[in-house]
């Protein structure tokens, strides 16, 4: 097939999921964090609130877009536009899974496989803050200014743990392509245990993960690192000023942060689309038990006398039969090549997810200064010492 | 900013009266030099009502709701402070079975003024989920003032002279179950907050007020406790027989944020204690004393201040012999509290201005009356 087409085909499928997986994010973190607080989250709109991502999106493009006074214009509107900008381009270099043929098409499950792919990751998010700075600093208010003042320092003093942790497996893989590091963490040690690269040998690259995830944290300003919007300190932050799609483009912007850095942590130490242990001990099975599991779940609910909630005698079974069919389609020796790499990509990213929701039920925020001072003189020296230690066992070796 | 290299001007910020941590309508001008907080100014009497005027055209048994509403979210606490004071003016004394209950049901509310100020505590700090637990703890005990007297806020839970109401069907066992379901709760939260290495460190040493300043002040409550002075009115100048229970005043020596958070705690603790002493003995009798239909104390005044869960609540009332008061004057703690709030946040960060106003516990309502 035509390369511009197969392109366009993969580019138009990988936007259409990642912005609604952006929309569902919204209500997975809702959903999640309600929970954790001893409430049920979104539950009017829709069956327990899914269809809540598409009445915000109406209400949000139906509202009036304010532009104060006396703000600069053009810098005003650009500062949205830039930020959703920077945080969807970045998706093109993930590949979501391996060389696969469908319907008599070689390609490979991702967009575009850079050659310096990791490096581009690092251009764009570090260009991912001038969206805030300048939104911050064009909205004419003191608020706003202080969050992108406060994301500008942030941001940039994070990035350097940041691409200190993602240069140590590099060491390990010896690549610059994701596609590459992902290959270079096949394979399972004593037949069981995944050659990821939390996993890997010399130096298992654990720590390498954990400084990743932390800075990823304030690289997404989520708590417990959210002090550009600071809500009890700065109102909103950087976005006070801005209402409708704006508002919303910061909005989406940040959660497709958030998915792509987790996205980006589990191509670099989690493997990718490998499963966690070997296919011969049938981990090619995991899917459909899951999702067949959780339709017998629900159907079996369903079945129940179900008398406070009126929605689910409708929702359940439908919900149900859906997961079933798609237990189903991992069973389609034609599909299964496609999906099951996808189910595992997918399962660790949605865990790195889940952990960011989990982490803001939970924790309090930094101050500006313990925030710096943590990124300097603890997180900076120890991704220094490990990319020491990887350096020299890989050379030893 | 003279004599430096860059020519710097302070940024004035206007924080309030709508913010989200100002805990209602307080407005503070803040100086700012960067993050740095190089002066404050509170403003004042968004929630003005005029409750003392008001005091001076109502009857004294008129007046009592309206006190309710000045700390409101420690109704019954401003009610027993009141009615103690008329109380005095009138010489008479409730009924041993009336303060005892006074007791059980001030000491629930001061665990339900706490949880508020933990719970929004938190959030000021950026913990948003123990909000939502110490709301459900809290909501068990406004259920018990809502079975007791039909109001869950603003109460009006006692009368001039004792009770209006006898206590209801099972409510000794619902108080004891509270207790019981509480203190778990409590170690809870802790949990959550006290060994939390990002809490610790953005209450510790942030607006630390020694015992001198308190003095100066006229700092009281939490505040006064957490800067290592054991005074509390309950043992000082023991009020509604708190003489009779063994409790005690727990104090801590540095007087900064996190302190308070401590004390709070504590404080929760030694009221469950007071709770379980109380409701295992009240006595039987009336819970009225014996007075007038129409009050009408003596010409005199009276000064009558009891601990409420913000610091020592006084009121000053002079009669002229009429049914109504001639002057009542309110000593609000969280008013004289605020004070302070310069003292504690110059020189601080942004961030640390906002946990200083939410360690205060002001409830804006007594602020301005």
């Amino acid at each position: 097939m035509n390369f511009y087409v197969l392109s366009l085909i993969k580019a138009a499928l990988v936007a259409v999921v990642l912005l609604t997986l952006c929309a569902y994010l919204v209500w997975i973190e809702r959903k999640v964090l309600g929970h954790i607080q001893l409430r049920p989250g979104p539950y009017r709109v829709g069956p327990h609130g899914l269809l809540q991502p598409l009445s915000d999106l109406i209400k949000l493009l139906t509202k009036e877009g304010v532009i104060p006074a006396n703000v600069n214009t053009f810098l005003y509107l650009l500062a949205p536009f830039l930020a959703v900008l920077l945080a969807l381009t970045s998706i093109v270099v993930i590949p979501f899974g391996p060389e696969v043929e469908v319907f008599g098409v070689r390609t490979n499950l991702g967009l575009t496989d850079l050659d310096i792919g990791i490096l581009f990751i690092l251009a764009i998010s570090s260009l991912g803050v001038y969206g805030i700075a300048i939104g911050g600093w064009a909205s004419n208010n003191k608020y706003s200014l202080l969050g992108g003042l406060r994301s500008s320092a942030q941001m940039i003093s994070y990035e350097l743990p940041l691409a200190l942790a993602i240069a140590a497996p590099l060491l390990i893989v010896n690549s610059l392509s994701f596609r590459e590091m992902v290959m270079g963490q096949q394979g399972y040690w004593f037949g069981i245990l995944p050659k990821w690269n939390i996993f890997a040998a010399p130096f298992p690259q654990i720590f390498s993960f954990l400084i990743f995830l932390i800075a990823a944290f304030a690289e997404t300003n989520r708590i417990p690192f959210d002090l550009p919007e600071a809500e009890s300190e700065l109102v909103a932050g950087f976005h006070t000023e801005y209402s409708s799609m704006m508002f919303a483009a910061f909005f989406m912007a940040e959660y497709a942060n958030i998915a792509t850095i987790c996205f980006v942590a589990t191509s670099l130490f989690l493997g990718g689309w490998t499963p966690l242990w070997p296919a011969q001990y049938g981990s090619d099975f995991v899917p459909p038990i899951l999702l067949g599991g959780a339709g017998l779940m629900l159907l079996y609910h369903a079945s129940q006398a179900l008398r406070t909630r009126k929605w689910d005698r409708y929702s359940f079974p439908v919900l149900g039969v859906v997961f079933l069919g798609l237990a189903a389609l991992f069973l389609v020796p034609a599909l299964k090549p496609v999906l099951v790499p996808l189910f595992w990509f997918a399962a660790k990213s949605g865990i790195l997810i889940f952990t960011f929701v989990w982490i803001r039920g939970t924790l309090p925020r930094f101050r500006y200064d313990q925030l710096m001072r943590f990124a300097w003189t603890f997180l900076f020296p120890i991704s220094v010492v490990n990319l020491l230690i990887t350096g020299l066992l890989v050379a030893l070796t | 900013m003279s004599g430096t290299f860059l020519d710097s001007t302070e940024l004035v910020l206007n924080m309030g009266p709508q913010h989200p941590s100002t805990h209602g309508v307080l407005r503070v001008i803040v100086k700012l030099d960067g993050e740095k907080v190089t002066g404050t100014e509170c403003v004042i009497g968004y929630l003005h009502r005029g409750v003392e005027k008001i005091g001076e055209n109502r009857t004294y048994a008129m007046f009592a709701p309206y006190v309710d509403r000045m700390d409101y979210v420690a109704a019954v606490s401003n009610g027993l402070g009141y009615c103690l004071a008329v109380e005095k003016l009138l010489n008479v004394e409730a009924p041993p079975r009336a303060q005892v209950v006074r007791v059980i049901l001030t000491e629930l509310n001061r665990i339900a003024s706490h949880l508020l100020w933990l719970g929004t505590h938190a959030l000021d700090i950026g913990a948003i989920t123990p909000l939502f637990y110490c709301m459900r703890e809290r909501e068990a005990t406004l259920n018990i003032f809502e079975k007791y007297c039909g109001a869950r806020l603003t109460t009006h839970a006692f009368r001039i002279g004792g009770l209006q109401y006898e206590t209801y069907e099972g409510f000794e066992q619902e108080c004891l179950a509270f207790c019981d379901m509480f203190l778990p709760k409590c170690d809870e939260y802790e949990e959550l907050l006290t060994g939390n290495r990002i809490w610790v460190q953005r209450l510790r040493n942030v607006g630390v007020l020694n015992a001198e300043d308190c003095k100066a002040y006229g700092v009281t409550g939490p505040l006064l406790r957490a800067a290592g002075v054991k005074w509390d009115l309950r043992k000082a100048q023991p009020y509604s027989g708190y003489d009779k229970y063994d409790f005690e005043i727990p104090t801590c020596e540095n007087g900064d944020s996190f302190d308070r958070y401590i004390i709070r705690m504590r404080e929760m603790r030694q009221s469950v204690r007071i709770i379980r002493q109380a409701v295992a003995d009240i006595p039987a009798g009336p819970i009225m004393a014996k007075v007038p239909k129409v009050i009408k104390p003596p010409v005199g005044e009276v000064y009558v201040s009891i601990e409420a869960p913000k610091g020592e609540l006084g009121y000053y009332i002079v009669s002229d012999g009429s049914t109504q008061p001639y002057r009542v004057r309110v000593r609000p703690p969280s008013f004289v509290n605020l004070q302070s709030l310069d003292k504690m946040a110059r020189g601080s960060l942004v961030a640390d201005l906002v946990a200083v106003i939410g360690t205060i516990d002001i409830v804006l309502g007594e602020v301005d009356r």
